[in-house]
């Protein structure tokens, strides 16, 4: 049994118009020690997608229906207090986007490492507060550094104080949102090394959202191809990357530049992606897609599973893969 | 194309930090020393890249040379010119021919001004085109090249209504309704998704060739820059530390700090791991610049002369130059 087993999970912002269809029909597994990488687009409800498996969603989102079953237990059907004291931060944490910013700056930082322990566990605030060391440590930080305050660590160390918070309760599974988005290139790999690292060391399985396909190659078992609020395309990295079969995942792969390799001619999607309050119907790729046809435009996708863990949602895949 | 275009001596921008009313009174001047004494040419229809992480002062160069801001010490040349200090009045024509585009286009487009407004200011301020209608003709033809095609459909709208990479078509459109020769592109596609991405580089690229550009590309990301750049110089903490051909620092680097940099790039291609990095640490304040190579507390080959002596920007091969004690055995 997968440790997290998401099904047609459908979750809605309710706003003065309608319906932003931000997670629409999303399906996908992640087992222990596996990291997951989310790729899409700014909009593409990836970032939602990870609030919705927490459940800390702004009090306007509706979520329409799906299961999120940790162990086989439905996340959507248990009770917010269990939900909070059991699971969130305890089973399931989360990494935020731009999380460096995040630390209280009045606040030394192992107090607040402390503080989300003490919140969940049973313990008295010295052992927090030894706990709270140790996890500086794990994330390569001196532990004598928990009485600093956060403006006396650089950007890439307040990172990694963020990630030693997430993992303060020892989660199964932590999910970053675009952890290395605001970071220069050498911290980004530092970073990078350090959650691969942790995720051998202790069996962690990891969701990283992000716009940045490199990343995802970086650090990613599997990857989940996300647009206008659906997976478009879920497989191994290794087959994603070598053997793309949507040609949204196709249009995106040509358009990322590389450092090694061959210097190739970068092919752009023309268009951009849709509004999610009225997305296209049909296909939502289609107005973008250079195989759509009338199919594409009236009907929605059906999955079509490619073995036990890949899938693709394509009306014309043997025609786009036929070459 | 090597024709000189752009040329600049030992340009330096120091800015001074404010203090408290005390700290100020007792104790000298403490200054962020942003640009500390470059020097580069920039050819004619080349794309030359300014690359190095946030804090190493590549926006602050961009800058400098469209004379934005005042350079505390050095000169920068248009054409054998030296513009470093004309006055606006002469300064004027110059700006005509040197642009810039600007990281953000969510910020950088007045929200109030239609697209017809935004790229035709320069027009107005420099007091080209007889009356609206020269102007309009001018705006379409400029949205066509862009391709903001048709051109009325984009004309009248607020830069809300447009994605980000329109807003950035716009912002280029506006760079280049003055004909420039030069533009400085600041980071453009730092914001855009990565599909689109690609559509600005490749219309920088077109552009280049149809109107016979120079850029100066100031970029953090070393892959986007791999792809555009014919050269490209390395800056850390206010210095370059590496200058050559692209394919040359790329398939040859030769400063510690620009073999970490090309070793922590992610590669879209799971095969490809990031290595070791063999630097630690992180860009330090460039208000405390450490003493002789600024690079050797995070250089793994730091030597005693290292901590003493700045080194020089030294050709070692074929225009290919390094600023590292490392070859200056000349080897």
């Amino acid at each position: 049994m997968p440790l997290l087993s998401v099904r047609d999970l459908k979750m809605f912002y309710q706003v003065e118009r309608g319906f932003v269809k931000a997670v629409n029909d999303v399906t996908f597994d992640l087992n222990r020690g596996e990291a997951l990488g989310i790729a899409g687009e700014s909009g593409c409800g990836k970032s939602s997608l990870a609030l919705t498996i927490l459940r800390i969603l702004p009090p306007n989102a509706r979520i329409m229906g799906g299961s999120i079953l940790l162990e086989g237990q439905d996340l959507l059907k248990m009770n917010e207090e269990i939900l909070r004291k059991e699971v969130r931060w305890k089973r399931i944490s989360i990494v935020f986007q731009g999380a460096m910013n995040a630390l209280n700056p009045v606040f030394k930082v192992g107090d607040q490492i402390a503080e989300a322990i003490l919140l969940h566990e049973n313990i008295s605030k010295d052992e927090a507060l030894d706990r709270a060391r140790e996890l500086l440590k794990l994330v390569g930080i001196s532990p004598s550094r928990a009485d600093n305050y956060p403006h006396e660590f650089s950007g890439g160390m307040r990172q990694r104080v963020m990630i030693a918070m997430a993992l303060a309760c020892n989660p199964d599974i932590v999910i970053a949102d675009e952890p290395t988005t605001a970071l220069d290139v050498i911290v980004q790999a530092q970073i990078l090394k350090l959650l691969k690292d942790l995720r051998s060391k202790l069996n962690l399985s990891l969701i990283l959202i992000t716009h940045d396909l490199s990343i995802i190659s970086e650090i990613c078992d599997k990857v989940a191809i996300m647009y206008a609020g659906k997976i478009v395309e879920y497989g191994s990295t290794h087959e994603i990357f070598k053997n793309p079969l949507h040609p949204y995942t196709q249009g995106l792969i040509s358009a990322i530049p590389s450092i090694r390799g061959p210097k190739r001619q970068l092919q752009s999607i023309p268009g951009t992606p849709p509004d999610l309050l009225n997305p296209p119907p049909g296909c939502p790729f289609h107005p973008r897609c250079p195989y759509a046809d009338s199919t594409c435009k009236s009907e929605i996708p059906p999955v079509i599973s490619l073995g036990r863990s890949r899938y693709v949602m394509c009306h014309k895949i043997e025609e786009v893969n036929e070459r | 194309m090597n024709k000189t275009l752009i040329r600049v001596e030992n340009l330096k921008k120091w800015f001074p930090l404010k203090r408290g009313f005390f700290a100020s009174l007792f104790g000298s001047e403490v200054y962020v020393r942003a640009v500390d004494g470059i020097s580069f040419n920039i050819y004619e229809g080349e794309i030359f890249g300014l690359a190095g992480e946030s804090g190493s002062g590549k926006t602050t160069t961009g800058r400098l040379i469209l004379r934005l801001i005042e350079p505390t010490e050095g000169k920068i040349y248009f054409e054998d010119t030296d513009i470093t200090n004309l006055k606006s009045k002469e300064l004027k024509p110059y700006r005509r021919r040197m642009q810039i585009i600007f990281q953000d286009p969510y910020e950088s487009l007045n929200p109030r001004m239609t697209v017809y407004d935004i790229i035709t200011e320069p027009l107005r301020v420099h007091k080209i085109g007889e009356g609206e209608e020269e102007r309009l003709e001018l705006a379409y033809k400029i949205l066509e090249s862009v391709q903001l095609i048709p051109p009325e459909e984009f004309l009248y709208r607020f830069p809300h209504e447009l994605s980000g990479g329109q807003r950035q078509r716009v912002a280029i459109a506006r760079a280049l309704i003055l004909r420039p020769k030069f533009i400085v592109a600041d980071e453009p596609i730092s914001m855009l998704d990565m599909s689109i991405r690609a559509e600005i580089l490749n219309l920088m690229l077109n552009l280049k060739k149809e109107y016979g550009l120079t850029y100066l590309y100031i970029t953090h990301d070393l892959a986007t820059a791999r792809y555009i750049c014919d050269r490209i110089a390395i800056m850390y903490l206010g210095k370059i530390v590496e200058l050559g051909s692209m394919d040359s620092v790329l398939e040859n680097p030769l400063h510690p700090y620009t073999r970490a940099l090309l070793a922590a790039v992610p590669v879209p291609d799971p095969d490809i791991k990031i290595g070791e990095i063999p630097i630690k640490g992180e860009i330090p304040s460039p208000i405390n610049i450490p003493s002789g190579c600024r690079f050797h507390p995070r250089c793994p080959y730091a030597k005693e002369i290292c901590r003493s002596k700045e080194p020089e920007l030294k050709e070692i091969e074929y225009q290919h130059f390094v600023a590292c004690h490392l070859y200056s055995n000349g080897r």
